[in-house]
């Protein structure tokens, strides 16, 4: 039987790939956040994940505003970056595994959540950055993945509330799952950022810290938010943390007091335009 | 239909009037993603956009490489973040330029953020 054995949350943004590639993990800048890794590094040692849900946000290269899915899931043998715009240094393509992603589609569509399904999908940095940070050098890849895609681009996005049920139910379809295999549910992006308008630069500790506070004990807690009130509080791009929620929800509640344990937790203000922020949990029970 | 209710200042959410508005720039900034279509852009760039039908304010915006205008004519930063790559600009400087101070102001703000 496949099993959750944790849950990493982590921003992706661009500029971490550049570091990663030109060797600046050690320069001042960016020291404090790549340090806050290690203990991950650690658990992954030990936790060996065979299978990683990756849940993140497209930014224009697998999707355009043609067709743009609310929630769609990669089944595909592969899974190859490309070139967003600005010559990113690419990764190693990713191993998919679709049974897995079938199994995954087939349970969340059972509970009404209508997913598109993807037999091609090209991932970006929200995929590629998170994984050279929980891996690095790690190419070629020591996980199999399960892509996750959910719109922030173009409004209406889907509720926190929304994306917490179909993180629970993504979580309920992992238990299910027949087969032997050790699951890592990652959830990319955010924390508190707005790149675009007279807003740009905006960054909101207070809501930040609440909003991992909260993971840990009372994860629902930000699904009492509107998107609106979301972006108002987070930045139009702090509304990343759903990718956060949704990951988290896969998890679930555990057997223990507050469920989940946290094995490590970074936060640091800035990192190119926004608050950076990583969390590492796993279940008690 | 629009989704916003409430206006954040200094954001523009970006819902489906902002799509439709936005739709010809936004499929020529995707085009981006290509590096071979960005030396396109660069070799004669009236073409480029007469291809992609922009508007007049869409032209506009992009000739005077304005991300605000951008927004207004309904860009998406996502996308436009590629048409920035093509000069070299990255969020920090598409940051001073829409908030009106320089780059290392900008930088410096977000620092301040942090201590």
């Amino acid at each position: 039987m496949a099993s959750i054995i944790g849950c990493v949350m982590t921003s992706h943004v661009p500029a971490i790939g550049n570091a990663i590639a030109k060797g600046r993990q050690a320069e001042p800048y960016w020291k404090e956040w790549f340090d806050g890794f290690k203990p991950v590094h650690r658990w992954l040692a030990t936790a060996k994940p065979d299978v990683a849900v990756v849940v993140y946000n497209d930014h224009g290269l697998n999707f355009f505003l043609d067709k743009l899915p609310t929630f769609a899931i990669g089944a595909a043998v592969e899974y190859k970056t490309a070139d967003e715009g600005w010559n990113i240094p690419t990764v190693l393509p990713f191993t998919g595994d679709p049974a897995m992603s079938w199994h995954v589609i087939n349970s969340v569509v059972a509970e009404d959540f209508d997913v598109t399904m993807c037999q091609e999908m090209v991932v970006d940095h929200a995929v590629c950055n998170p994984m050279q940070l929980l891996w690095p050098g790690g190419e070629p890849w020591p996980v199999r993945i399960v892509p996750v895609e959910i719109n922030t681009v173009q409004f209406p996005l889907p509720s926190a509330a929304r994306c917490y049920r179909l993180g629970q139910a993504i979580g309920r379809a992992i238990a299910s799952y027949p087969a032997d295999a050790r699951v890592l549910v990652i959830g990319t992006g955010g924390l508190s950022h707005q790149l675009d308008g007279e807003r740009a630069g905006f960054i909101n500790k207070e809501f930040d810290a609440a909003f991992m506070a909260s993971l840990t004990a009372d994860p629902s807690w930000v699904t009492r938010y509107s998107t609106l009130e979301l972006v108002e509080r987070t930045g139009s791009q702090g509304i990343e943390l759903i990718l956060w929620l949704t990951a988290r929800a896969a998890l679930g509640a555990g057997s223990g007091v507050s469920g989940v344990h946290e094995v490590a937790a970074t936060y640091h203000v800035p990192i190119s335009n926004t608050a950076a922020g990583m969390m590492l949990l796993e279940p008690t029970g | 239909m629009t989704t916003t209710s409430q206006p954040i200042p200094g954001t523009t959410i970006f819902d489906g009037d902002q799509a439709q508005k936005g739709y010809a720039l936004n499929k020529m900034c995707m085009s981006f993603n290509d590096a071979a279509n960005r030396a396109e852009f660069q070799r004669d760039e009236e073409a480029y956009c007469a291809r992609y039908g922009l508007t007049a304010a869409q032209r506009e915006a992009v000739r005077h490489r304005n991300v605000l205008e951008l927004i207004a004519a309904g860009g998406n930063i996502y996308y436009l973040a590629k048409f920035a790559g093509i000069f070299g600009l990255d969020v920090q400087d598409i940051g001073a330029q829409q908030t009106g101070v320089s780059k290392a102001e900008f930088t410096g703000r977000l620092l301040a953020e942090g201590r």
